[in-house]
């Protein structure tokens, strides 16, 4: 728990964050009908609406001509290796949620990847049935009981709820990538992962477009649903009809 | 030469048994639906360049008898499902139907280069609502949980919800047709859909005369 609160007192935009989420909570009692999940939708529409404009000239159009101009084996090898970056972050949560069997094939996987599978660019774990983890510091925090605190809508990192923000922050302190130096290799290296994963986003666009009659809602939903799913490791309890 | 004569009929025994199983097991049910239709995706060019209509007719004859469109309908719909006379009931499963499928079309032909895998799948005697849990893995990317829920029903077993990485294509539209069922009644829930339904049906035709 200290090493969550060093790392938020340590993060500059914690303060910020600090001010937006109050500011919303002000606002969220201003409007008449709101839906409990969503106590800020009016800011996360505004949001929304500018993360729309910023994915359709400059994320998705790079991601598009990324995906179809980058052979599959080398897109493959980019998505193993942050994935292996990611794989010591994943053990630590799954121990502080106390799977400690999780954790340690999480471990067992960043050292079987790293080594057997040249640096992270092949997953040599997976092949021999060490499965990938999804964890991360605003999952932790839901098992420890924090509630949500509500849906956001930030752009370019995109839907997060006021916990998982939270956690989002921790987890960017805690990511390797992140510390790369010089600056301009770190740079090339988030904005590499950044468009590997809206590139991996791409076949869900169409579903989207085509099947929400509110694009918003559709998204905030699938958001709060997959959380969901992700926090139970894919065995949520079944909601009432 | 010999191998062959005993290995045929044993090879056909397997297909009879496969067929009868179907009617009776929901695992099998769903691998046989998901490969026989994964596989005609893959070896179509024309749904490969992106031919929308011919994955929905596939999904239509595939796919929809396997479904329990009432049910979905009621589950997408929510507490406002049972205020729906029978006339409204039937007119929302049949423009939901049509936006469902589109949707699980989509979803279908976005996925190329992966893996389908099964998770083992066990289920007591006598039972009636199961899941069935399979994953999409990708090169790259984390494995995707794809799951159904089964029901058996008097015309044998017959999907009811499907889950994508946690996310129901079914039950996320609750919270949108809520809103449309607040704005306009039932009635203008069933509008909003149909002029959806028909402004993607256009939108279709314009983009395969390119």
């Amino acid at each position: 728990m200290t090493v969550m609160r060093k790392a938020l007192s340590g993060c500059r935009g914690a303060r910020l964050l600090a001010g937006v989420v109050l500011a919303l909570s002000l606002s969220a009692k201003a409007s008449a009908e709101t839906n409990p999940r969503d106590p800020y939708e009016g800011f996360n529409r505004t949001m929304f609406s500018v993360n729309e404009v910023v994915d359709k000239y400059a994320a998705r159009p790079v991601a598009q001509v990324y995906d179809k101009a980058v052979p599959l084996p080398v897109k493959a090898g980019l998505g193993n290796f942050f994935g292996n970056t990611a794989d010591l972050w994943i053990g630590v949560n799954s121990a502080l949620q106390g799977k400690f069997g999780d954790a340690g094939i999480d471990v067992s996987r960043l050292l079987i990847n790293s080594t057997i599978g040249i640096f992270g660019l092949f997953d040599v774990a997976s092949e021999l049935g060490l499965e990938k983890h999804e964890e991360d510091a605003g999952q932790t925090l839901a098992v420890w009981g924090v509630g949500d605190g509500g849906y956001l809508f930030w752009p370019v990192i995109g839907p997060r709820t006021v916990r998982d923000t939270a956690g989002w922050a921790v987890d960017s302190y805690a990511d390797p990538v992140w510390r790369v130096r010089p600056i301009a290799s770190r740079n090339s290296m988030v904005a590499a992962r950044f468009i590997d994963i809206r590139a991996s986003l791409l076949p869900a666009d169409k579903v989207i477009d085509e099947g929400a009659l509110d694009k918003y809602a559709y998204i905030r939903d699938a958001y709060l649903q997959r959380r969901r799913n992700q926090i139970f490791d894919g065995r949520p309890p079944r909601l009432e009809d | 030469m010999n191998a062959m004569k005993k290995l045929i009929p044993f090879v056909f025994s397997l297909f009879v048994a496969s067929v009868a199983w179907s009617q009776e097991s929901p695992d099998v049910l769903v691998q046989q639906v998901s490969s026989e239709v994964l596989e005609i995706i893959r070896s179509d060019k024309d749904i490969q360049s992106g031919n929308t209509q011919k994955v929905i007719e596939l999904v239509d004859k595939k796919v929809l008898p396997h479904f329990n469109f009432p049910h979905m309908t009621a589950l997408a719909v929510g507490k406002d499902w049972k205020r729906a006379s029978p006339q409204q009931q039937q007119q929302l499963t049949a423009e939901f139907k049509t936006l469902l499928v589109r949707t699980y079309a989509n979803a279908l032909t976005g996925y190329k280069n992966q893996k389908l895998v099964y998770k083992p799948f066990k289920m007591a005697a006598g039972e009636t609502d199961v899941l069935v849990r399979s994953e999409v893995l990708q090169p790259g990317g984390k494995p995707v949980q794809i799951d159904y829920s089964l029901e058996k029903i008097d015309a044998g077993w017959k999907v009811y919800d499907m889950t994508v990485a946690g996310i129901s294509l079914v039950t996320n539209y609750r919270d949108q047709f809520a809103q449309e069922v607040r704005s306009g009644g039932l009635d203008g829930l069933i509008a909003t859909i149909a002029a959806k339904n028909k402004s993607l049906e256009s939108g279709q035709g314009k983009a395969d005369k390119k």
